[in-house]
């Protein structure tokens, strides 16, 4: 009996020990969202999360009270969490609205960047340009040949983004015209997709401009070359913004950040030097289903 | 009151040491079988959810081939098949631990009866060297060698189960090393000498009397290698293509539970179907290795009897 209330009041005990931990956790994530002690949480897309890192960096030294944490985790993870409030910045590659299980009307989105994409093969196939429909059937699997579309007698290694994944949904409205892509393999980091594609004979994947090295072939679309260019007038049509969201409208430090990242500063310097596009060079606007109309 | 009555009936300093050494430990066990706990229910909670909230059936879920969570059948029900990935999870670790197997005993029953005092510390710290790669480091390695050998000189891409297996195989090595040495290790000395006493040969001795004292030991190692590399996920995502589709050789792409867990928890969101069926695939990583705890608690008994 003396040992069973022991072990209660040890229960008690530890329990009131893991709610102080998850109270001075939860005072701490308000104090980020209150905009007296200056902190600010940024969570979400990967291929985002360099520029906005660098940027913060740089923010951070002229403003020493800002406090800024850049994490990734991808689009998906930024826009729930900025949804439920737990951070104070969602970064995206889509919009909220293309995003099942968002409710895209809380969200405030603020375009930072634009990031153009390239069909990308392996140097081995021989090929340098395809058509629009040649690169569709390629990804549905109706051309399985690189010498069907003017290349080596070798087979196509199709490498794919995960489902859900930003540069995929991206690719794919842009390419695929509603048609799915065959199953195959799929990696979700640029880095590992630059260095397979470079090494497996025959493969194709599709990358960031940032990420096309000299180790691997870009194609052109349609005589079409992908180039920063290209986008801005909307002649490549692979392209997708980099957004960041908040909740509702933001608070004082994060719309003073929000303003850095789309200042001259950062848009003509840091957003050009990591291989974005600024959004002020853009000549033509796309909204979430698609569209685009010329500014 | 008398001091001396009075010091003899309160707590002496020893007393209260003793008492606040036990408060200690017992708050920390309690904190982590709360932790423990905690992580069970949260991933059973979410990993059910697929067939309370999202009705999507069982028996599909495992037996069904077809992968795709986001969108819809012909019956207005998500594709759920996690078919592909439980196989190819099987697939890697079977094959590795089958590779590492023999490696292990055999490094094992050097280390602890042929070689000297220098060879054993030597191979020891080589394993020891082994555990603390990074498993990026190891995918890394498959990437880059691995996957180039088995596209030259086996077939296919490079990409599948048998380059997954050939990257686990280093991976479990370590695991099963060790244990094994500690289960050789734990034979009686006096079964050793009453063999050779007989007459047997060194040979007949480790294979007629050590191995077979210690079978159940080099079955928990197994095991226990087997868990390591069913839980394994970032070096095995990088070689074996993560195609959610049925492995049709162990040359053609496939994917394990933790390549799909992995690649796709970033992209979905909460609550919704995709990100349920993630749970529910993390939950039968966890049931898995509930199971082969429970393998390894029973061997351990037979062990004994």
């Amino acid at each position: 009996m003396k040992k069973l209330t022991k072990i209660t009041a040890l229960i008690i005990a530890s329990s009131a020990l893991l709610v102080g931990c998850g109270k001075s956790g939860a005072s701490s994530s308000t104090s980020s969202s209150s905009e007296a002690s200056g902190k600010i949480t940024v969570v979400g897309s990967t291929a985002l999360q360099p520029l906005v890192e660098k940027a913060a960096e740089n923010y951070q030294a002229d403003n020493s009270k800002v406090s800024i944490t850049v994490q990734g985790g991808g689009s998906g993870t930024g826009l729930s969490q900025v949804q439920s409030g737990a951070v104070t910045i969602g970064n995206s590659d889509i919009f909220a609205e293309q995003q099942s299980g968002i409710k895209a009307d809380k969200l405030v989105d603020h375009k930072v960047a634009v990031v153009g994409m390239a069909p990308v093969v392996n140097k081995d196939a021989g090929v340098k340009n395809v058509t629009m429909s040649q690169l569709r059937d390629i990804f549905t699997g109706k051309i399985t040949n690189w010498k069907e579309v003017g290349g080596k007698d070798e087979s196509i290694v199709l490498i794919n983004r995960p489902e859900g994944s930003g540069t995929r949904a991206t690719f794919e409205a842009a390419v695929m015209d509603g048609k799915s892509a065959k199953k195959s393999q799929e990696q979700d980091s640029n880095g590992t997709v630059q260095k397979m594609v470079a090494q497996t004979p025959g493969a194709i994947s599709y990358l960031a401009f940032s990420y096309v090295k000299s180790t691997i072939q870009e194609l052109s679309i349609d005589g079409v070359k992908p180039t920063d260019e290209n986008v801005t007038n909307n002649k490549w049509k692979i392209w997708s913004y980099e957004h960041m969201y908040t909740k509702g409208q933001p608070n004082k430090v994060t719309k003073q950040f929000l303003k850095y990242m789309k200042s001259d500063k950062v848009q003509s310097g840091l957003v050009k030097d990591l291989g974005y596009i600024s959004i002020s060079q853009m000549k033509v606007q796309k909204d979430a289903n698609n569209k685009v109309t010329s500014n | 009151m008398d001091p001396i009555k009075e010091k003899i009936q309160s707590n002496s300093r020893e007393t209260r040491q003793d008492l606040f050494g036990k408060i200690i430990t017992y708050a920390c066990i309690t904190l982590i079988v709360l932790v423990v706990l905690s992580i069970f229910i949260f991933v059973a909670s979410k990993g059910m959810a697929t067939f309370f909230v999202n009705k999507a059936n069982f028996w599909d879920f495992l037996s069904g081939k077809n992968w795709n969570p986001s969108m819809l059948d012909s019956n207005g029900k998500p594709m759920l098949g996690a078919l592909p990935m439980i196989t190819g999870s099987f697939g890697v670790t079977i094959l590795a631990v089958l590779f590492a197997t023999p490696f292990a005993i055999g490094t094992a029953l050097y280390m602890t009866e042929i070689a000297s005092g220098k060879g054993e510390r030597i191979l020891q710290s080589v394993i020891e060297l082994l555990v603390g790669i990074p498993s990026v480091v190891y995918g890394f390695i498959g990437l880059s060698v691995i996957v180039p050998f088995v596209r030259n000189y086996i077939g296919g891409s490079g990409y599948g189960i048998l380059s997954g297996s050939f990257v686990l195989f280093v991976m479990v090595l370590p695991t099963v090393t060790s244990m094994t040495v500690d289960s050789l290790r734990a034979v009686p000395r006096f079964y050793k000498e009453a063999s050779l006493a007989l007459g047997a040969t060194k040979w007949q001795t480790i294979y007629k009397v050590i191995l077979r004292s210690s079978t159940s030991g080099i079955l928990t190692a197994i095991i226990f290698g087997m868990a390591r590399a069913f839980g394994e996920a970032l070096a095995v995502q990088m070689v074996i293509g993560n195609a959610a589709v049925m492995p049709t050789g162990l040359l053609s792409s496939a994917s394990t539970l933790t390549s799909v867990l992995t690649m796709g928890i970033g992209n979905t969101v909460m609550g919704t179907v995709a990100n349920n069926a993630l749970w529910s695939l993390a939950l039968i990583l966890l049931l898995m290795s509930l199971f082969f705890n429970i393998i390894v608690r029973l061997i351990g008994r037979k062990g004994r009897m």
